[in-house]
């Protein structure tokens, strides 16, 4: 298992170099400088010259990628143009909320998904199923941030139950509860994509376990329902139920952008797109490759439960 | 069966708990803002509180409460009065002004405010040796790139020697860049300045807690008179859709830039509405160097074609005025009064066409999908599509993002496109023309004049202006300029935004300036 494990995280090294690579290029090649997107109005050559000199971007495109690498290696992501403060710092501090929403709509949707297929599994073509799909398909339809207006204007506008946005109150919060309440609207609206997936794709793997012969036998010897479904049944079907979860989780951290948006979360993925709208090069580069690294790093650690899951799986 | 017994009774369970979590966690949530505490629903992040690191408006809002210029705006005006400064004499020539300090002020670290310390503001921003020039970049340095030197004449008295006459000098000092900061602050903090910013404001700077809000509070030790509200907390909001539901749910009691369509929903009880008309001014450049606008008669057909009371009463809903000029009405003091709107007059249009034989020419049209003061430029831009097309032009609509656009647009129009979107905010009746209309302001000599419009009597008046002292005498320029410019048709002068703010009930005494600026400093909250 360790050498897996040692093999996985190698491998990903390349990925990390490759994603590098693309993110300077693409930060490089994109029409628009930072200099003209911080001087706006007044940017006249000689001022784009003179701040692109300030920021150290008259250099040559290579070199300026070697530059950036090599200082990332030794931790340095370098300075926010935008708001001159290390973009390392930026972005840990993002990367924290992010966490806190993506994975609270992560075991959200896990939850959620896998019961819905469970129970639409056990009652196939019963009104449980059929009811059960009826949500989960407006779930899957419903753009998230359309779906965090509609609540924003239910709960907050209209009920007064929620507040609006943001991730603690102004005054008198910062705790857990207070943080319970900001979190609500947006991790169900996050969640409610990646739980239907999660719940379509449980039920059809529940259903092709349950007419399995040892199911069969299991009732037959007069094993409880429950224990049939739990125990026998469900731990079964997890096997191709874990891939997806992995793969929700990355639509999760993606989708979280637009939610962060709708319920000014102050994540990470909001940062990007303002640091993409700013040009600020070095905040959008490092910011790319924290994240990648994290994705690249969660999705080891789903193979590896995996295998953990399945010893039939090749280690 | 069992099983299903749980499920039940689970679900049971679950729901109760939900909608006791809920109701229970919702008790504070409809707690109002506490009184004396104004919350304002921001656009975006401030990117920096250092003034001459910063160039939004966004973030001037928050500067102009904390830190104060040797000069300043009059309320409700574009003039320039005294500020830190109590008075000021420029010499015959217009090329030193030497400035009266006021005395006994202190920054809110309670370092002495004197000549040093304006000589260490401007000294940073423009001298690359300054030991403290390393804590920019700064962007806008060249608003003072006049000033050769800066000198301490005694512990009150500064002067600066500018390298030539520079009369919007002393409104540049008022402009958020011209914002005097603590150098022992500056030298305690290095970098980092920006986060822990100290001026001699109202209110003085206690939080930023990042992505959340930034929390200035009443400086007690303030000489004048002292702030109306214990503190302002400042909420960045970026999705303008949230910053509305913040503010009809009662999260903040004050919001600015008010989308257009939003309006409606705050005209009941419980809100009041401000707008206030600013310096600003929304234009389609024309190619004047080649294709159809090369002629006068079809650019003037372009300002005749467009229905420009269509577009601000039912595109932006009100939110802005015709445009007369190229000089928006806010700077009062130098606006060409006599100026009237080209009317829409699509008949006097497709004549001028005909005479000049334009007819059927095809133009492209770049058009931006945002930026600042760019107002709905898709919109806007489609609607002037379809009254150019009206009057037997073909236009194609190039549309780009904001910064890619700015590439395209700002190196110049030609063998590209004919017409741009373009907008502009400034805080002088000379920045605009100086930068954008002069001849000697063509994209190759560093200007935005991106139509290659030339006029020697417009460079000229614009020249004579920049080097007046004499107030009246600048605005007689102006005047005269503003009128040969209309009459010329290099743009195609379509709006000046108003901008507007939305407050709840319980906050008084608010105002907008036409500079654009949010001063705080006067409004209470119940």
């Amino acid at each position: 298992m360790g050498g897996y494990i040692l093999k996985r995280l190698v491998s990903a090294v390349p990925v990390l170099f490759g994603i590098t690579v693309i993110v300077f290029l693409i930060m490089s090649l994109i029409p628009g400088d930072p200099a003209t997107a911080i001087l706006g109005s007044y940017a006249t050559p000689e001022n784009v010259e003179k701040l692109n000199r300030d920021l150290g971007l008259d250099k040559p495109m290579v070199q300026r990628y070697f530059i950036w690498l090599g200082n990332m290696l030794t931790g340095d992501f370098g300075r926010s143009f935008s708001l001159n403060r290390p973009v390392i710092d930026v972005v840990l501090e993002r990367f924290n909320a992010t966490m806190i929403l993506a994975g609270t709509s992560f075991v959200l949707c896990s939850i959620l998904g896998i019961l819905a297929g469970v129970v639409s599994a056990t009652r196939q073509y019963g009104l449980a199923d059929k009811a059960i799909t009826f949500v989960v398909l407006i779930g899957i339809s419903v753009p998230s941030f359309f779906l965090g207006m509609m609540l924003i204007l239910l709960f907050a506008v209209n009920l007064r139950w929620l507040p609006v946005s943001g991730m603690y109150a102004i005054y008198g919060g910062g705790d857990l509860p207070d943080l319970i309440r900001h979190l609500i609207m947006p991790a169900l609206a996050l969640a409610a994509v990646a739980t239907g997936v999660i719940a379509r794709l449980s039920r059809s793997a529940m259903l092709e376990v349950l007419r399995q012969d040892y199911v069969r036998t299991a009732r037959a010897n007069g094993v409880s329902e429950r224990r049939v479904i739990m125990g026998h049944a469900l731990r079964v079907a997890m096997v191709s139920i874990f891939p997806v979860l992995g793969i929700q989780a990355g639509f999760v951290l993606s989708g979280a952008v637009y939610v962060e948006i709708v319920f000014q979360w102050p994540g990470v993925g909001r940062m990007l797109v303002d640091a993409i709208l700013t040009r600020d090069l070095l905040l959008v580069q490092g910011g790319v490759v924290f994240v990648a690294a994290c994705y690249v790093l969660f999705n080891i650690a789903v193979d590896v439960a995996q295998c953990l899951l399945d010893p039939r799986i090749k280690t | 069966m069992k099983y299903m017994h749980w499920t039940r009774r689970g679900l049971f369970l679950a729901a109760a708990g939900a909608v006791a979590l809920i109701s229970g966690l919702s008790e504070r949530a409809t707690a109002q803002t506490p009184p004396g505490v104004l919350i304002v629903g921001q656009v975006a992040e401030p990117k920096s509180l250092d003034p001459a690191a910063v160039t939004a408006v966004n973030d001037f809002r928050i500067l102009v409460n904390v830190y104060e210029g040797l000069t300043r705006y009059k309320s409700g005006t574009l003039e320039v009065e005294p500020a830190l400064a109590t008075g000021w004499d420029i010499s015959e020539d217009g090329t030193e002004y030497t400035f009266t300090l006021r005395d006994g002020i202190s920054f809110h670290d309670g370092t002495p405010f004197n000549a040093e310390a304006v000589k260490f503001n401007f000294d940073r921003m423009l001298d690359k040796n300054h030991p403290y020039h390393d804590t920019g970049p700064f962007p806008l340095s060249f608003f003072f790139g006049a000033v050769e030197a800066t000198e301490v004449v005694d512990d009150m008295t500064v002067k600066f020697t500018l390298n030539a006459p520079y009369a919007p000098f002393l409104s540049n000092l008022a402009y958020p860049t011209g914002l005097i900061v603590s150098p022992a602050a500056v030298e305690a903090h290095r970098m980092d300045y920006g986060r822990n910013p100290v001026g001699t404001g109202p209110f003085r700077f206690a939080e930023w807690r990042a992505n959340e809000a930034v929390v200035i509070e009443r400086n007690d030790a303030y000489w004048g008179e002292a702030a109306g509200t214990q503190a302002v907390v400042f909420r960045p909001i970026t999705d303008s859709n949230t910053r509305v539901a913040e503010m009809l749910a009662g999260g903040i009691d004050l919001m600015v830039e008010v989308p257009p369509t939003s309006l409606g929903q705050f005209s009941g009880e419980g809100f009041s509405i401000v707008e206030q008309a600013g310096p600003h001014v929304w234009f389609l450049i024309l190619n004047a160097k080649e294709g159809p606008f090369a002629d006068k008669r079809v650019r003037q057909a372009a300002n005749y074609a467009i229905n420009k009371e269509a577009i601000v009463n039912d595109v932006l809903e009100g939110t802005a005025s015709v445009a007369a000029g190229p000089t928006p009405p806010a700077f009062a003091w130098a606006y060409n009064e006599e100026l009237e709107p080209y009317p829409y007059d699509p008949e006097k249009a497709m004549a001028l066409i005909a005479e000049a034989g334009a007819d059927g020419a095809e133009l492209t049209f770049y058009v931006t999908e945002g930026g600042s003061g760019m107002l709905d430029p898709v919109p806007m831009g489609t609607a002037i599509q379809a009254d150019l097309q009206a009057v037997g032009f073909e236009v194609k609509i190039e549309t780009y993002e904001w910064n890619t656009f700015l590439g395209e647009v700002n190196p110049g129009l030609e063998g590209k496109a004919d017409m741009a979107e373009m907008a502009w905010m400034t805080n002088d009746p000379d920045t605009l023309p100086y930068l954008a209309l002069r001849s000697e302001a063509w994209p190759e000599k560093g200007g935005f004049n991106s139509g290659y419009y030339a006029n020697a009597k417009v460079d000229e008046l614009l020249e004579a202006a920049r080097t007046a002292t004499d107030q009246d005498e600048r605005a007689r320029l102006y005047r005269e300029m503003q009128a040969v410019v209309q009459e010329d048709a290099p743009w195609v002068f379509v709006a000046n935004w108003k901008q507007n703010a939305v407050t709840s009930d319980r906050v008084e005494n608010f105002g907008l300036e036409p500079s654009f600026l949010l001063h705080l400093q006067g409004v209470t909250k119940n």
